[in-house]
């Protein structure tokens, strides 16, 4: 059968037209994904570039000038042993960010793969690991994460790591599910039928289909990691004082919400913008790494 | 001449929480180099079933498959690799057999990639080749699936299963989501590759005038079993099990001065759950007597290369 | 004309949306349909046939949809001109319709006996007690047996959903009976079921009936009238005779080229060529000159109106057909 289709026999350029270059431009144009990435890099580049930006140490300590209300000195005002808010904010940044991200990266990173390998293959590989994993989700989160840290001691680095552990059920039931409607489409098992590796199958033609689940969950698994790590520190797991960090600092401060509220204000508000921040720049880059959203 | 694929009293069940469900229940058939065979039941019937079973994308529950005179059921992980390069699929739904995250590039390149040993350019040329064999224009070869329409994506997922250069192709309804312009189309097509590459296919189908356009054999299934085989005109002209009489007689003929008799069947498909003795048709059937609802009526020869399977029905 | 029931004149519909601007769904469709007749509209995927048959119930999509031109009259009355109360009485009361898919139409929690006696209670001045009576009768109606009155949708099978489906379309004895595809979704066997069913009741109730399909055959068994519409625009409309024994139109010949034939022995089906243009961006002049082998240069600037080739009934939308053809 000629076609008109058929004369066509120009050369035509194989564009690599997956992630990268299209998924960007794509992202550039979702207002929503651009500010909040704007908003994500200040915190980052702030909290990075604390000892430059902060105007006091962060354990500058002066009882003289405790709870001072915000003021052209202290422009978040002082704590309880007067030290200033907005130098602790920057510094304890680094920690939460660092907590945040690394936390959710291992939980991520482990939660996928159990959760892919699991829907993929089915039956008593399945059943294992999504029993194993429903062992852990029946424990409290925050238990697990005191167990962990308690047996790995204290420190950030336990507390990322005992953080990230407790939420790897969460990310493994998020990608098992839609793993396993994906496993039923019939481009599965072409791929079976041209002798596609599991490896393969996993990587190229399942986990693609199911990164909105992902991503959103990636982007709430932050703020979580954050708020987590902070009720370790606050039970004295975690990061030590006088090191600041969001969390602690928010939960510390509980205690002076009445009179001396701006004190939980700005730690708060820090986390939330941060989240909602991830949450923006997630949606879009969610829709984005999408083709079949055309703009 | 031997024939290139031959199948001897395959069957295939499922595990469900009823029992087992027999999909594929005592089917032989065999097929020579360059023929096709048509698969006609209703939905449910295990015809599917059967063309993954043979593809190895199912294991089978037993029975033996003979590919070029090798029993492929029971094979290594490298045989199976070469066997695939050999038997191919396409199948019903152009939009659930493609990775909508892949270009028509990268769809059509894959299974080339998989197998190894091509340049990049040798490889961009293939598919470029590949896209002019089946009709679609080089321009879409950096576009996703979503931006095709039916017809265009049914072509891909004939390039990607053309791709290894195939002996042996299963096609699972490849025209029954398409529209009936496009639905020619795409037969044409696959009359022409299989005459150009001298491919044997399965072809299988709810559709009877479609089957009858395409098969030189058709083999009717009902619940997991087949109930009668023939060459394509002889079935259509004396199809001798009251299963495909009704059936045949059901299809809806474009022609008004075309008055015939038709069958209705009473009732539905009945369950393929752990079915009971005798004849799986024999509930709506009007002409059972008792001997049908007892015995399993074995599989005759009738005619030449005519077989079916009914207690009524004399050699 | 009395025997009209429903008469759509000059109907178009338009979708409006930002990412691909404005969809000409249905373009100036105007069609009869006498009492106790059957109407097939063939046309293919995205012609337009289910937006008609939604714009005829007033149910176009909002906000996206809008009807930009034409009347529906029902019985001489302008549709459009009736208030959304009285619209509600018209739907199922006055005109039913069937879709493809039997369960966007039953609700999965209640039985199904339940369903289609609360559709006869809303609608018709009679007890509880009656309506059941009513629906059991219905469901006997349609072949399924009254007993399982009290049993849910999921407990039937896809022809029996369908089934359930017109015993819940016909329950208040409507006049006009729009079904979409309405075996599209069965197998031969169940679909002859159906098909047969449908008719013995039309007989039995003097329903007319809407049948929109792709398929062909079921035309030839079920229409006395047939319209064929190619991108939202009726290309040829004739008796059933006119369509498929006197075919003008070249995309309707395309249509039975494209048909493999049960009773010939042809070796290759001659497709028509190309793609139905985009309801987007439909081309100036004749909307299949694109597609058609007798394309001249006329056809691609301005196209046909609907033309009678012969006096009784018989219309076409081409300039070769009806020229060389001869018109009346």
């Amino acid at each position: 059968m000629k076609t008109a289709e058929q004369q066509d026999t120009a050369i035509h350029e194989i564009k690599k037209r997956s992630m990268t270059g299209e998924v960007l431009s794509r992202l550039v144009r979702n207002k929503g994904a651009v500010i909040g990435f704007i908003i994500i890099l200040i915190v980052v580049v702030a909290c990075v570039l604390a000892p430059v930006i902060a105007p006091y140490h962060y354990d500058d300590q002066d009882i003289s000038r405790k709870f001072l209300e915000p003021c052209a000195d202290f422009i978040m005002g002082t704590d309880n042993l007067g030290r200033d808010i907005f130098s602790r904010l920057l510094y304890g940044g680094r920690i939460s960010l660092q907590v945040g991200f690394i936390a959710t990266g291992i939980s991520a990173l482990f939660g996928i793969t159990l959760g892919a390998i699991s829907g993929y293959y089915g039956g008593k590989i399945d059943n294992v690991i999504m029993r194993v994993l429903d062992i852990f989700m029946a424990i409290p989160n925050l238990l697990l994460a005191i167990a962990i840290s308690a047996s790995l001691g204290t420190g950030i680095a336990s507390a990322m790591i005992a953080v990230g552990v407790s939420s790897i059920p969460q990310f493994a039931r998020i990608v098992r599910g839609p793993i396993l409607s994906v496993k039923g489409q019939e481009y599965i098992e072409a791929a079976t039928a041209i002798d596609a590796s599991d490896m393969r199958i996993i990587f190229r033609h399942l986990l693609p289909n199911v990164l909105s689940p992902i991503i959103v969950q990636i982007t709430l698994g932050v703020a979580n990691s954050i708020i987590a790590a902070a009720s370790l520190s606050f039970l004295g797991l975690g990061v030590q004082p006088p090191q600041p960090e969001w969390g602690a600092m928010l939960s510390a401060s509980r205690v002076y919400i009445v009179d001396h509220s701006y004190m939980v204000t700005f730690p708060g508000l820090a986390i939330a913008l941060l989240v909602i921040s991830l949450n923006l720049f997630g949606d879009g880059l969610r829709d984005a790494m999408d083709p079949r959203l055309k703009d | 001449m031997a024939p290139l694929l031959e199948v001897k009293n395959l069957q295939k069940y499922f595990k469900v929480p009823a029992g087992f469900l027999h999909a594929v229940d005592g089917v032989s058939f065999q097929i020579e180099e360059g023929q096709t065979l048509g698969v006609v039941g209703e939905s449910g019937c295990g015809k599917s079933t059967l063309g993954r079973v043979v593809l190895h994308l199912l294991d089978n529950t037993g029975g033996q498959i003979l590919y070029k005179g090798e029993d492929i059921t029971k094979v290594d992980h490298h045989k199976l690799s070469q066997l695939r390069r050999e038997m191919q699929i396409i199948f019903q739904d152009p939009f659930s057999s493609l990775n909508p995250r892949m270009t028509v590039y990268q769809t059509i390149a894959e299974p080339m990639q998989i197998m190894g040993g091509y340049r990049k350019e040798d490889l961009q040329n293939r598919v470029m080749a590949l896209m002019d064999t089946v009709g679609l224009a080089r321009r879409f070869v950096n576009t996703y699936p979503h931006e095709l329409d039916g017809g265009r994506r049914q072509r891909i997922g004939i390039a990607r299963a053309l791709a290894l250069n195939p002996r042996f192709i299963v096609c699972d309804e490849p025209v029954s989501a398409l529209d009936v312009s496009i639905q020619a189309q795409v037969l044409n097509l696959m009359l022409d590759i299989q005459e150009q590459m001298g491919l044997t296919y399965i072809f299988i189908t709810h559709d009877l005038s479609v089957v009858k356009y395409i098969s030189n054999h058709i083999m009717v299934m009902y619940l997991g079993q087949m109930v009668e085989m023939a060459p394509s005109d002889e079935l259509f002209a004396r199809p001798l099990h009251p299963y495909t009489q009704a059936l045949l007689s059901a299809v809806p003929v474009p022609d008004i001065d075309h008055k015939k008799e038709r069958i209705i069947l009473k009732g539905e498909l009945t369950s393929p759950i752990n079915p009971k003795p005798g004849c799986r048709f024999a509930a709506r059937c009007q002409y059972a007597t008792e001997e049908c609802f007892k015995q399993e009526p074995e599989l005759r020869q009738v005619g030449e290369n005519h077989t079916v399977k009914c207690h009524k029905v004399q050699a | 004309m009395s025997d009209t029931i429903l008469s759509i004149k000059d109907l178009s519909i338009q979708y409006v949306s930002r990412e691909i601007g404005t969809c000409r769904a249905v373009n100036n469709v105007s069609l009869d349909i006498q009492k106790g007749e059957n109407l097939g509209l063939v046309g293919e995927t995205g012609a337009g046939k289910t937006t008609i048959a939604l714009g005829i119930l007033r149910l176009t999509p909002k906000p996206q949809g809008r009807v930009t031109s034409g009347t529906v009259e029902f019985w001489g009355e302008d549709l459009y001109k009736k208030s959304e109360a009285e619209m509600r009485k018209i739907r199922g009361e006055k005109i039913s319709m069937i879709f493809q898919d039997p369960m966007t139409a039953l609700n999965p929690i209640d039985p199904v006996g339940d369903q289609i006696s609360e559709m006869i209670w809303l609608h018709e001045k009679i007890t509880k007690k009656e309506a059941a009576a009513k629906a059991a009768n219905m469901l006997e109606m349609v072949g399924i047996p009254a007993a399982r009155y009290k049993e849910y949708p999921h407990q039937f099978s896809g022809g029996m959903k369908q089934r359930v489906v017109i015993a819940m379309a016909l329950a208040c004895s409507p006049e006009l009976l729009i079904a979409d595809e309405p075996t599209t979704a069965l197998d031969v066997t169940i679909q002859a079921q159906v098909l047969d069913m449908m008719n013995g009741l039309k007989k039995e109730l003097g329903t007319s009936l809407l049948l929109i399909t792709h398929d062909l055959g079921v035309v030839a068994e079920m229409c006395d009238k047939v319209a064929i519409i190619y991108a939202g625009e009726i290309v040829e409309v004739g008796t059933t005779r006119h369509i498929f024994k006197d075919t003008r139109h070249p995309y309707t010949k395309g249509l039975f080229g494209s048909l493999p034939d049960m009773n010939s022995h042809s070796k290759r089906l001659k497709p028509i060529h190309g793609l139905m243009p985009d309801p987007a961006n439909l081309p100036q002049g004749c909307k299949f000159a694109p597609r058609c082998e007798f394309c001249t240069e006329r056809c691609t600037k301005q196209e046909q109106e609907l033309t009678a080739v012969s006096p009784d009934g018989h219309l076409v939308r081409c300039w070769r057909a009806v020229e060389e053809e001869g018109g009346v």
